[in-house]
Formats: structure tokens, C-alpha cells, sequence
């Protein structure tokens, strides 16, 4: 049996809770209710007041087509990038797995990417992909005109989602990496004996054992690409050309902060609550069936 | 059904050589048990027959076929692991019937191929289940199961009943012994516990040091240990072991404390030898028993069917097996008498076998 702490009295209990409870309230769940709150009433964008307009605000949200079309791109996005980070990592990590010889090496070096400010990470990507001088020029220069992220809204949007994959990469393999590496040796040995090549034992035996974390990633992956790509989408696009990079996290801040549609932005960010959730959700119930837990 | 011989054979990593060259014939049908301590390179032999580790030096030939640079699945071997290996997220069925998968085996036929193993290891009842809502005693017998189904030309067993509980041990040793009776497929079996390779084996090869020490039955390794080593790690008790030294008119035994008059038979006058006796062949008589070597009794161990007296002789730890229940307390004064036949000697420096001392002339009392 499994050994408990328990508390003679609830309330000590609860007094232990209370730090966590305090901050998870000060910093969730109040903004989310003030959110909430002026999604339903109209904001004076210089103070002094607002009036309850129901739900007036998803109403004009929904029947605007460039809403429509930030929640395509958003989904494009999150698609492109979470794909692409993972299986790129799952590649990276299959193949170290086998070689181990500098793996402490690269799970230091890959891990580096994450720790770095969205800003800072995008500048660079900025001017490798610069169609005029960066590593795309040369492209250009065989084929003019081929790569312009400026003018062209899928070579933006190619640029971010690459920018992105490339900090979730590091991250995800770290996790890639210890999950093969927690599968018994002898496993593989056995499938080994069994007359399994490599890539069979790959999909009969490692793949389904590192389901976990594939799902665990895949969360985090996309709940990240909702969010996290503010100040890529900011610095690369500023959400251009013509709206194509107008993700739903880079609509919101615009929307609100620049266009000064505060009710707007809020309406919109419990959309993008809801749809993260709804997303989550809809993985939990029907993606994690299919997951081994040893 | 395969022959296996191994030439020469040698492993190193990096700089660290753990195989000095092995060199043993394992005939078909035969079941061949590799003994010894831990890091004595039997598992790592094992494993180079299997095809799970590189062979760096020497040839390994299965059927006459040099199988060095063969991938593990095409050498015909079935292997089954220490902790089983058992897929985890695969039932019972499925991990049996994996390489008839792989194979491309049609269903029908794998059913039926899976059905029959599962009759002849009693695991009809638990096809369905997954390892982990297995018993130990039930994942042995599903590791088995899956390389038994291959039809494999030779079964390799690593250490594989030594994460079972002692009873359970003792039954799928006589499990594996039954279907072996049944198979008849060459085996080799590798485990550092001498009960589980004396009684399962058709033939020893004692392991030390990357080297083998003696290949023989289960009988001559125990009746003739080829070196010190042998001697000592075959047989619990271990063999008492006595350090002498060659004199001109025998052997001068615990520095100098105890003669033995036998002929030097061609030794240097000085050489270090030791001379071995199984605790086995030792009977306690009264003290002072003419021809009897006298000692104090330190302590007594209960087996229940014998009892283990460990004495002190002129300082040296010296047991004794007696099945007598009367026996000395601590601390009384015994006798020690044996007789020559059983006494083995072993040359100090290099730890191998001397049988110039039989060979020569019966030995006179101690």
C-alpha cells in the first residue's frame, strides 16, 4: 500500500493548499473572470465606464470574416508547426537513441532554443530568411522571386511556422529522448531475435511505447502554438502581409491594444480559451485511446 | 537442431578486453550451461552467439556456417532474457506469436501455432492478458513460449530464472529440463547459480575472468576441478583450500604447522601449491584420532538435512558437511580425517590442476 500523509484536520490541509490556491486565483482564474466580464459589455476605449451589451461582442466577432480567417490561419499554423517540431525531434531523437556516443552533448545544446525569447529567436529567423540578403537569397537568386515573406502570405507564413518548430524541436526531443531511452534495452534485443529489422522495431515496438509522450507533446505542442507565437507572429509579420500571419493570439493584441477594441480583444480571448480547451479536450477523449501506458 | 562452434573468440570495448579467446564445440541437441561470477564474460558470449554483440576477434559457426557478420534474426537463435522482455503493450498471444508476425505467417496459421505453444506451457487461460497482469512464474513461461515458437535452431538463455523466487526456480528449472527432454534443440544456458547448472546440464563450462576454466559433466567439474578456481566456485560449501609448499620430503602445509608425506614428483623443492578437500569428504572424529588432523570447532550452521561445522585449523577457516544431528558446540576440539583420494591439488602460481601427487603414490596419513 501506498503510504499517505494525512491530516488530522481538514484545515490544516486546506492551510497547506492556500499558497497554490491563492496564486492559481490571483493569476487564472481572476483575469479569466474580468475577461469574461468585458466580453459582455462594451469598453470606452479612453474610460469612464462601460454598458452591458450581452453578447453582443462574439456576435460582431463571428460575423466578421477576417475573425474566420485569423482562426484558419491560427489552425494552419498549429497544425504546420506542431507537426513539423515533432516529428523532426522524433526523427532526431531515434537516431541519437541508436548512436549514444555526444548525447549528453546535444540534449544540452538542443534544449538551448527553448530558453530563448520568442523576440530574440524571431529577429534571427528575420534575417536568415530575408528574401534580399539571407540564406533564402540564394534561393532567389536561382529562382527570382521564389521566396518573398514580405509580399507573399504562404512564404509568411512558412517563416513562422519554421521559426516556431525550430524552439519546439530542442524541447520535444528532449522528451523524445528519454522516453526511447526508458524503454528496456532488452526489448529491442528481443524484437531483434524475434526478426524484426529496424524500422519494424521502430513502429512495432518503440513507437507504441513512447505513445505517452508523443500525446503529452502533442498537447503541449499545440496549446503552445496558440499561445506562444506572439512575439514570433510580432516581430517576423506584425501578422502580414494582408492578414495572412493574423493568428488569433497576434489578433487579439492588435485588435485591442492598437485598434483599442478592448471588448473585442476580451471576447476574443475567451474564443481562444475555449477553443484550447475544446481542442484538449477533444485529444484527451479520443487521441489518448490509443495510447500504451506501461 | 544445430551444432555451434566457437574458435577463438574475443570481445573487447574500447580497451577493456572481457573475452580472451574461448574456444568450445557445443554439439546438436546438446545442453551446454555456462557457469561462473559475475563479469566473467558469459553473458557477453552468449550474446555474441545470438548476433547482439560484435564478435571482435575469432569466429562463431552455427551448423558449420560462420554466422560473424549474420544480423541476430538470420543465425536461427531464440533467446529468452533475464527480466523476459516481454512487450508490455502487446498480450500475452501477441508477444508469443510476434516473430510469426514478422515473418509474414498467415493468421489462421499463427492462431493455431500460438495455441499449440500455449497448450505445452500451460498459458491457454491467460492469451489474452498483458504482461504486467502476469506473475513471474507465467512471464518466464511466456519468454519461452516466444522462442519456442520459432522452431529455433538454438535456444540461448540468459540468467533467465534468476529474477523468480526460490521455489518457483526450482520448478521451471525442472520445466526447462522437460521441454529440452521434448525439443531436443541445442541449448546454452548462462547463469552464475551452480544448483540451477548442475542439474540442468549436459555439459559445464566454467567461466572466469573472460577465460573458460574447464568444460566437462556436471560430475567430472565437480570430481575433478580443472584449476583453483573451479574447485572453489563449484560446490557450496566452498572447497577448503590448504597453502603448502613442495619440501624435500613432501608437502609443508599452513606454513610449516602440518606435514604431508608425499613425493615431490618432479617439483621444484619450494614451489607454492594448495591442496583442496570438499567439506564433503571430511569426517569429524574424536580429537586425537591417529592420522587425524585436530581443530576447534568455531561455528555450526543448520540446514536442516546436514549441518556445515566451520573450524579453525592453525588459523585457516576449514568447513566441514556432516548429516549426523549430534554434533561438536562451538569452541570443543575435533578431528579432522579424510581420506587421499579425495585431496586436490593446485598449483599456487598459475591455479591450474597438478595430478603428479596421485599419479605417483598413494598418500600416507597426514
Amino acid at each position: 500500500m501506498e503510504k499517505r500523509v494525512t491530516f488530522s484536520r481538514w484545515s490544516i490541509g486546506i492551510l497547506f493548499a492556500v499558497p497554490q490556491l491563492l496564486l492559481i486565483f490571483t493569476f487564472f482564474y481572476w483575469p479569466a473572470g474580468q475577461a469574461v466580464y468585458w466580453s459582455l459589455t462594451l469598453q470606452q476605449p479612453w474610460g469612464g465606464g462601460n454598458i452591458w451589451v450581452g453578447l453582443d461582442n462574439f456576435r460582431s466577432i463571428l460575423a466578421n470574416a477576417d475573425y474566420w480567417n485569423s482562426i484558419t490561419a491560427s489552425l494552419v499554423f498549429a497544425a504546420c508547426s506542431t507537426g513539423l517540431a515533432m516529428v523532426i525531434a522524433l526523427v532526431l531523437a531515434a537516431l541519437t537513441d541508436r548512436q549514444l556516443a555526444g548525447s549528453r552533448l546535444y540534449r544540452v545544446v538542443l534544449i538551448w532554443p527553448y530558453g530563448i525569447a520568442a523576440p530574440a529567436l524571431a529577429m534571427a529567423f528575420r534575417f536568415i530568411l530575408a528574401p534580399e540578403a539571407g540564406f533564402m537569397a540564394v534561393v532567389n537568386q536561382v529562382w527570382p522571386g521564389f521566396w518573398d515573406p514580405g509580399l507573399d502570405g504562404t512564404d509568411a507564413m512558412a517563416s513562422i511556422i519554421a521559426a516556431f518548430s525550430w524552439k519546439y524541436v530542442g524541447y520535444n526531443f528532449i522528451f523524445f529522448l528519454a522516453a526511447f531511452q526508458a524503454i528496456p534495452r532488452s526489448l529491442i534485443e528481443a524484437a531483434a531475435m524475434d526478426g524484426s529489422g529496424v524500422l519494424r522495431r521502430f513502429w512495432d515496438i518503440q513507437f507504441p511505447l513512447i505513445t505517452p509522450t508523443i500525446f503529452f507533446l502533442l498537447v503541449i505542442n499545440i496549446t503552445e502554438s496558440f499561445q506562444d507565437s506572439f512575439g514570433i507572429v510580432d516581430i517576423m509579420t506584425a501578422g502580414g502581409p494582408a492578414n495572412s500571419t493574423n493568428l488569433m493570439v497576434y489578433k487579439i493584441y492588435s485588435d485591442g491594444f492598437k485598434g483599442l477594441d478592448y471588448s473585442g480583444a476580451a471576447a476574443q480571448s475567451i474564443i481562444l480559451m475555449l477553443l484550447i480547451i475544446v481542442l484538449t479536450i477533444f485529444q484527451f477523449r479520443f487521441i489518448e485511446r490509443r495510447v500504451h501506458y506501461r | 537442431m544445430a551444432s555451434i562452434t566457437i574458435r577463438d573468440v574475443r570481445k573487447s570495448y574500447a580497451k577493456m578486453q572481457v573475452v580472451h579467446g574461448v574456444n568450445l564445440d557445443i554439439a546438436s541437441g546438446e545442453f551446454v550451461v555456462i557457469l561462473g561470477p559475475s563479469g566473467c564474460g558469459k553473458s557477453t558470449l552468449l550474446r555474441m552467439i545470438a548476433g547482439l554483440e560484435e564478435i571482435s576477434g575469432g569466429t562463431i559457426a552455427i551448423d558449420g556456417k560462420v554466422v560473424n557478420t549474420l544480423e541476430p534474426r538470420e543465425r536461427g537463435c531464440a533467446m529468452v532474457f533475464q527480466n523476459y522482455a516481454l512487450y508490455p503493450h502487446m498480450s500475452v498471444a501477441q508477444n508469443i506469436g510476434y516473430s510469426l508476425k514478422v515473418a509474414g505467417v498467415p493468421v489462421a496459421e499463427r492462431a493455431q501455432r500460438i495455441q499449440a505453444v500455449a497448450r505445452i506451457l500451460e498459458l491457454e487461460h491467460l492469451l489474452d492478458r498483458k504482461p504486467m497482469a502476469l506473475s513471474g512464474g507465467q512471464r518466464q513461461r511466456v519468454a519461452m513460449g516466444r522462442a519456442m515458437i520459432r522452431e529455433p535452431k538454438v535456444f540461448l538463455f540468459d540468467e533467465p530464472l534468476s529474477n523468480l523466487d526460490a521455489k518457483l526456480r526450482v520448478q521451471m528449472r525442472s520445466e526447462i529440463r522437460k521441454l529440452h527432454r521434448r525439443l531436443s534443440a541445442t541449448s546454452v544456458f548462462v547463469t552464475h547459480d551452480q544448483v540451477e547448472a548442475m542439474t540442468l546440464a549436459d555439459r559445464l563450462v566454467v567461466m572466469n575472468g573472460g577465460r573458460v576454466e574447464q568444460v566437462g559433466t556436471p560430475a567430472e567439474v565437480y570430481s575433478r576441478p580443472a584449476s583453483r578456481f573451479v574447485a572453489t566456485f563449484v560446490g557450496a560449501p566452498a572447497m577448503n583450500m590448504l597453502e603448502g609448499e613442495v619440501t624435500l620430503d613432501g608437502l609443508s602445509l599452513l606454513g610449516g604447522s602440518r606435514k604431508l608425506n608425499v613425493s615431490r614428483a618432479g617439483l621444484p623443492v619450494g614451489s607454492k601449491i594448495a591442496v583442496g578437500i570438499r567439506p564433503e569428504a571430511v569426517r569429524l572424529v574424536a580429537p586425537g584420532t591417529p592420522g587425524a588432523l585436530d581443530a576447534t570447532v568455531d561455528l555450526v550452521e543448520e540446514l536442516g538435512a546436514g549441518r556445515v561445522i566451520y573450524v579453525d585449523l592453525d588459523g585457516a577457516a576449514f568447513s566441514v558437511v556432516t548429516s549426523e544431528t549430534a554434533h561438536p558446540a562451538p569452541g570443543s576440539a575435533v578431528g579432522l580425517q579424510f581420506s587421499e583420494a579425495d585431496l586436490h591439488f593446485f598449483s599456487s602460481e598459475t591455479g591450474s590442476r597438478l595430478d603428479v601427487f596421485k599419479a605417483s603414490m598413494p598418500v600416507p596419513a597426514l
